[in-house]
């Protein structure tokens, strides 16, 4: 059909070179340079490598033996769960929620997407402020609620026992809640253009047959919603093992005591502040390695057939 | 009854909606109004509204005197508006070649586009550097060069998602209007400034709000980049202050709020382009 305009083909190179040119050289070289470095020995960041290691797997040896590279991983594994439960889960709700409303729809949407514009190490600054150890946001609704335990000095002072948010019992809610916080409002805007796709007569024929409320809900609006939410699913799961800004503004290197390490700040910190970089390079390929693997998992379970 | 029972879930789904919203503007509030307030009271009456004695503009003096906020505005601004008409321009074409063009190879091509998008900024940040390490751009010391060795990596991890959006809108512009356009003696070139582009107008505006934004956002790569004081850029800045700062916490407030600004107007004026755009890109898949 676009045959007249189309068919002389060398402005072609015009419109492609500078986007394919870009993609091989900063994308596609580096990735596979990237797998590469993981079995050489790289001085430090820039330099040239220096041949290959000995053994060559030597990195992956030490990735399987290296206890906070577990720390890391599961950590990252319990995030991923965590985003996937609550994130979508929340998101889920609040859209279901949206949809039977006729006012405020739109306020909503604007209001829940804010937080994912704004820069994490913003947010992680504030929510430092929020978890403060003595006279946090957090600690202090909690003293005004009686829920802190207190005592008054003779002299009239008032010792209060505040609640430490970063320590070993509590840092994982502390890192976790900002990040599915953050991005709720992304899969809560894709779930409800699903819901707005699903035409009205699907409804309106499920009416006659009796079906209303949570039948609804249960029996209609999520079969055919299956197709987003997977969507939002590899996304969350692809989203969560990316994540670096948040953490590391809030609990930097491995905070508390190498517990609170996840694979992306542990890559960064061995790389660059540690200088190990061929073992850097090696975590971000079980980064990518990860994400294949969760991704294909999730499809699996959750991509509906064809014919629906 | 019914009538009754369909009024109280009506107001249960309000409530719903209105606690999570509270959960979304309130830390926001919150911050604004601790920045503020005289910086001893922040940790023991965070929750007033700063009036009188305690309202001081005294943490916005400090932060703006104290960091270099100027100069890492300047910077965050070249680096991330290089990215935006980058992305857009390159984008742009590759998406117009992609959908109007049929070619050998084009299917491999889109694989590459869509393969792209799955590459974290883990895996290839390192080989980036030594790359522009050897060309003399990247831990030069030279605040322009290394301006530019940010931007390079930038551009190209936003382009595919750029490319994908540009594609679903670039396919519904009616391709009649682009023969009118060529019978009346248009080449393929003014066809895409003069057509397309008009026709694709908001999506164009959403890929590049969203260049804009990740470019500003993004900690990671530039804490590789730019490591010296005078190439700092705004998130970098932030990173610092939160680590030098101490129990300063009216200037941590502050900062935020600084920080967050021109993302907030950038959000308010266009928040329509942003949710839209996105919606329409990510749904089609």
């Amino acid at each position: 059909m676009n045959s007249m305009i189309y068919k002389k083909k060398s402005p072609l190179l015009i419109f492609l070179i500078p986007a394919f040119a870009f993609l091989l050289v900063f994308l596609y070289y580096p990735f596979f340079q990237n797998i590469l470095n993981t079995f050489l020995q790289i001085g430090g960041l820039g330099r040239a490598p220096e041949g290959l290691n000995t053994p060559w797997y030597e990195n992956y040896q030490r990735l399987v033996s290296d206890p906070y590279m577990r720390t890391a991983l599961k950590n990252t594994l319990v995030l991923v769960l965590c985003t996937v439960i609550f994130q979508v889960g929340i998101a889920l709700i609040l859209a279901l929620l949206v949809d039977t409303i006729r006012v405020g729809a739109e306020f909503f949407r604007t209001v829940y997407f804010f937080p994912i514009v704004i820069s994490a190490t913003a947010l992680g600054l504030m929510f430092n402020l929020m978890f403060l150890y003595k006279g946090g946001m957090v600690n202090q609704l909690l003293l005004s609620l009686g829920r802190l335990p207190y005592e008054v000095k003779p002299s009239g002072k008032v010792i209060v026992q505040w609640l430490d948010w970063k320590d070993q019992a509590h840092f994982l809610f502390t890192m976790f809640l900002p990040v599915m916080w953050q991005y709720v409002g992304f899969y809560f805007v894709i779930l409800v253009t699903g819901l707005n796709n699903i035409p009205e007569d699907v409804y309106e024929a499920a009416a006659l047959d009796g079906a209303d409320g949570w039948k609804r809900t249960r029996f209609i609006t999520l079969p055919l919603l299956r197709n987003v939410l997977c969507t939002c699913l590899v996304l969350a799961i692809t989203g969560a093992l990316k994540v670096f800004d948040l953490p590391w503004v809030m609990f930097g290197a491995g905070m508390p005591e190498n517990q609170g390490w996840l694979t992306g700040t542990y890559m960064y910190d061995q790389t660059f502040n540690k200088m190990n970089v061929d073992y850097g390079s090696t975590i971000a390929v079980l980064i990518v390695v990860l994400g294949v693997v969760l991704s294909n998992v999730a499809n699996r379970i959750f991509r509906p057939s064809e014919d629906l | 009854m019914i009538n009754g029972r369909r009024k109280l879930s009506h107001a249960f789904t309000y409530l719903v909606l209105c606690l999570w919203a509270l959960t979304t503007i309130y830390p926001f509030i919150w911050v604004i109004l601790n920045s503020f307030r005289q910086k001893g009271l922040i940790m023991s009456d965070s929750f007033s509204i700063p009036l009188g004695e305690a309202f001081t503009w005294d943490n916005y003096l400090t932060a703006w005197h104290r960091s270099d906020f100027k100069n890492a505005y300047l910077n965050s601004f070249l680096i991330s508006g290089t990215v935006t008409v980058c992305v857009v321009v390159i984008a742009g074409l590759a998406a117009y070649g992609l959908v109007r063009y049929r070619f050998r190879g084009r299917g491999l091509l889109y694989s590459v586009v869509l393969g792209g998008m799955m590459f974290p900024v883990f895996s290839t940040i390192i080989p980036v550097f030594r790359m522009e390490a050897v060309m003399g751009i990247a831990g030069t010391g030279n605040r322009w060069l290394s301006l530019i060795a940010v931007i390079l990596p930038q551009v190209a991890g936003n382009l595919c998602f750029a490319i994908v959006i540009l594609m679903g809108f670039i396919q519904s512009v009616p391709i009649e209007l682009e023969e009118s356009a060529y019978l009346d003696g248009c080449n393929v070139f003014q066809i895409y400034f003069h057509i397309i582009i008009p026709a694709a107008k908001s999506s164009f505006a959403t890929v590049a709000i969203f260049a804009f934004l990740w470019s500003y956002n993004d900690l990671f790569t530039q804490s590789f980049f730019l490591r010296y004081p005078q190439e700092r850029a705004i998130t970098g800045l932030l990173n610092e202050i939160s680590s030098q700062a101490g129990v300063n916490y009216g200037l941590m407030a502050a900062s935020v709020v600084l920080v967050v600004i021109p993302v907030l107007v950038v959000y308010v004026c266009l928040q329509k382009h942003i949710i839209k755009g996105l919606t329409a890109g990510a749904v089609k898949g």
